[in-house]
Parts: structure tokens; sequence; C-alpha cells
């Protein structure tokens, strides 16, 4: 059942020992998935909450690696996890910037199509075409 | 209440004597062969005798006594026809608010994770082992004995499964060292393009051949998971790790765990090896003890199977 080549190396007691780069068999992330995460779960008189550990899972990263490719893989489970949807916000913020950036585009060119046309009331047909945009802009 | 702690770091079956639970596994006495008495059939138990004494190399060999989390010496707590692997740990670090800060530390998460692991693999070393998740704490050694009780068919049921099989691990990931050559943009057409619009074809095209290698990994991860399976006694896929964690920065697309009988392991490393290449790498690691399949969830009440 065992190999003793590949019998991971322990130290006596816990000291903080390789880098997480050192890999083979006892790569932090290896055991680390399957000491917290796999195993017999049992509720112990001190009581450490699930979520605290999947929180811990969630902080030491054991998530996938990037959003865009785990999607393209078809893996999406964090989109329904409210504590990675934070992603959320940003999305609408960057919507919403672009918009108001866009609107100022916008007026612009008015202004000055209003002018290369020799328009008699450019102030007043850009008036108009701004409050359209801020229309849309709600 | 005291200041300690008990920290359970796993079970397995005690056969010292009368309620042998049965599943000793044939290579349990061979780990240690060639000293003397080592033939004796409570050998998986002499781990345990060996630390609780805290003599050097007990009568098997190899067995030095077994050091835990923290530093501090393993005992078994025999009960039921099993045997609880326990230690004491300091309420001032295991206590409940305690943990709760120091889960957040990374440096003293690993230490235990590791003491952990180091423990579990001990024991596996000697026969079946169930490993219970990290830092299963209880006040008294009573609520273990009382565990036992009221669990024993479902620890029997499952170190009966894993007795003489170990756990292999087995990563896959798409490798950019092999990306296609990126797609010439026809030149022809609608006449010459313009800068911009020849730009974005030419990283419309990238993009859809990556999504084209990444596509084709994963199915390839698929079929590399079946065949596993089949010469496995059980598969189980796990989430893929972080490149911080895995120490790769190519995309895990495989993240597979496999029960395998010893006997079979060399027709296992060969379907393997069929898969290496191909803009896929392939990473084995192990053999573990069985964590991937001792799952046994007695945290609510259903029942606790396995899944």
């Amino acid at each position: 059942m065992t190999d003793p080549r590949s019998r991971p190396v322990m130290r006596e007691s816990y000291a903080p020992p390789a880098p997480m780069g050192g890999r083979e068999s006892t790569n932090l992330g290896d055991i680390l998935e399957r000491v917290l995460d796999r195993g017999v779960v049992i509720a112990g008189d001190i009581r450490v909450n699930l979520l605290d550990i999947e929180l811990l899972t969630i902080k030491l990263r054991l998530v996938i690696a990037s959003v865009d490719t785990a999607r393209e893989l078809g893996i999406d489970w964090w989109e329904h996890d409210p504590w990675l949807s934070g992603r959320d916000r940003e999305l609408k913020d960057e919507n919403r910037r672009l918009r108001e950036r866009l609107a100022a585009v916008e007026e612009r060119l008015v202004e000055r199509e209003a002018v290369e046309a020799g328009d008699h009331a450019p102030d007043e047909a850009a008036a108009q075409r701004r409050r359209g945009t801020e229309r849309r802009r709600e | 209440m005291s200041e300690y702690g008990i920290y359970l770091y796993a079970v397995t079956p005690d056969v010292s004597g009368n309620a042998t639970a049965g599943t000793t596994p044939d290579e349990a006495t061979g780990t240690t062969a060639g000293a003397g008495p080592g033939t004796r059939p409570e050998r998986a138990a002499d781990v345990s005798r060996d630390t609780r004494r805290g003599t050097g190399p007990g009568p098997g060999g190899g067995t030095a006594r077994l050091h835990g989390v923290l530093g501090g010496p393993v005992r078994p707590i025999r009960h039921a026809g099993l045997v609880a692997h326990v230690g004491e740990v300091p309420l001032d670090q295991f206590g409940e608010g305690p943990l709760r800060r120091l889960l957040e530390d990374l440096d003293w998460v690993e230490g235990v994770a590791r003491a952990h692991h180091h423990v579990v693999e001990a024991l596996a070393a000697a026969g079946p082992v169930a490993p219970v998740r990290l830092v299963t704490v209880y006040t008294g050694e009573d609520q273990i004995r009382d565990l036992l009780d009221r669990r024993r068919d479902d620890f029997a049921d499952l170190l009966a499964r894993v007795a003489g099989r170990h756990e292999w691990g087995v990563k896959a990931y798409v490798t950019r060292a092999a990306p296609p050559a990126p797609p010439a943009v026809p030149a022809s057409g609608r006449g010459s393009a313009s800068p911009g619009t020849a730009y974005l074809q030419r990283r419309k095209a990238s993009l859809r051949s990556r999504e084209d290698v990444w596509r084709a990994a994963a199915e390839r991860a698929e079929r590399l998971h079946a065949a596993l399976g089949e010469i496995a006694v059980a598969g189980r896929r796990h989430r893929p790790q972080d490149p911080q964690l895995s120490g790769r920065s190519d995309v895990m697309v495989l993240n597979g765990a496999y029960l395998v009988d010893p006997d079979r392991d060399g027709e296992f490393a060969a379907a393997l090896d069929a898969f290496r290449g191909e803009g896929m790498d392939v990473e084995l690691t192990g053999p573990w003890a069985p964590y991937s399949f001792t799952s046994l969830d007695l945290g609510s009440d259903r029942g606790g199977g396995t899944r």
C-alpha cells in the first residue's frame, strides 16, 4: 500500500515547512483540499462553523483559476455565490461610466454638427439632443 | 472546563483482539517485514501502542511514536472495535473563538494541516484509515467513545471499502506550450481591411482558437477521467485548483482522485501516460491515504451515508 519513496517526509512538529513552491506530493494545495474538504466530517464539541471552512477555502484560493476560462468550461458555480458576486457591481459601475462618456461624446458631436450646418439655433438643437441623451441615460 | 481539548485525527479498525472489524489489509504486516515478530495480526494496533508508550521504534520496526498538531503526541482510544487517534490541544488555540481567528492565518493553518496529514499518512501506512476533517475537537474522551458507539457501522463500512487500497491524485493542465498557430487572416476578400479591422479579426481568431484549445482539453480530460475510472475501484472529480496552489500557471482541467488496488497501479499509470502530450500535461500525486473516499457526513442527521 505504501511506497516509502513517495511518502511525504513530514516534520515532527508544526513548523512552517517548505514554501508553496515546493511541489511533489506534499504540495500544500493538495494537502489542504484533502484535510479540509474530504474525509469524515463530524461536528466536534468545539464548533467550527462550516461556513468558516468555506470562507477559508475561498480565501486560500482553492477556487477556479480564471473566471473566463471556467465559464468557457461550463463551470459557473460561483455565479450563485453571494460572496463572489461582487463582480456584478463593478460591471454596473463600468457600464455607468461608459454611458456617461458616450453621452458626453454625443453631446459634442451634436454641437459640432450644429456649427458645421450653420444652424441658426444651434444651442436649441444641442439642448434638445442633450435632453434626449439624458433621458436615455436614466 | 479543562484548558485542553481532544483533537480527533482519524479512525481505524481495532484489530488488536476481540471485536475485529475483519478489515485487516493483507499488506498490513508487509510494510515492516523482516522485523522478527512483525507478522502478528495486531500490526495496525502497534502504531497506536507505540505512541502511547512513547518508546522508540516498536517491535514492528519502523513505527516511531507519532506526533501531531503542535508536536503533541498522538494516542489511541479503543472502543467498539474501532480506534480513535487523538491528541490534546490547548483551547487557547483550538477553542471556538481562537479558532475563528487562527483559521485566517495561513501559516497556522498550514502547520496544522501538515501535522494532521502526517498523522493520517502514518496510520495509512499501517492499515485502513478514515481521516477526520481538520480541527475536529472534543471536550472529552467520553464524547469520542460515544461517537464510536453511534457510528460504528458507518465507520466499519467505510474502512472495509478502502482496506488495502490507496488513492492517486491526477491533475491535468492545458499547456500553453503548444498554442495553435494563429490562423492567418485571409488577406483577400474585400480588399485590404483597415489596420483596426485587421486587428480585430486577428484578435477574434486568436480568441476562438484559444477557446478551441480549452474545449478540446476539457473533452480529453473527460475521457481521461473515464479511462482511469475503469481501472480504479472508484473515482472522484474535485474542483480545479487555483494556480497559486497548484504552483503552475497552466489552467487545470482535471483534478481527480482515484481509489486503486495496488496490483492495478501499473495499468493505472499506463492509462495515464496515454493521455500525456497533445496540449495536455498530466500530473500524478500519491499514493495518498484514501481521503477522497472516506467522505462521511456525520454533522447532520441525514443518517450519515457515504457519498
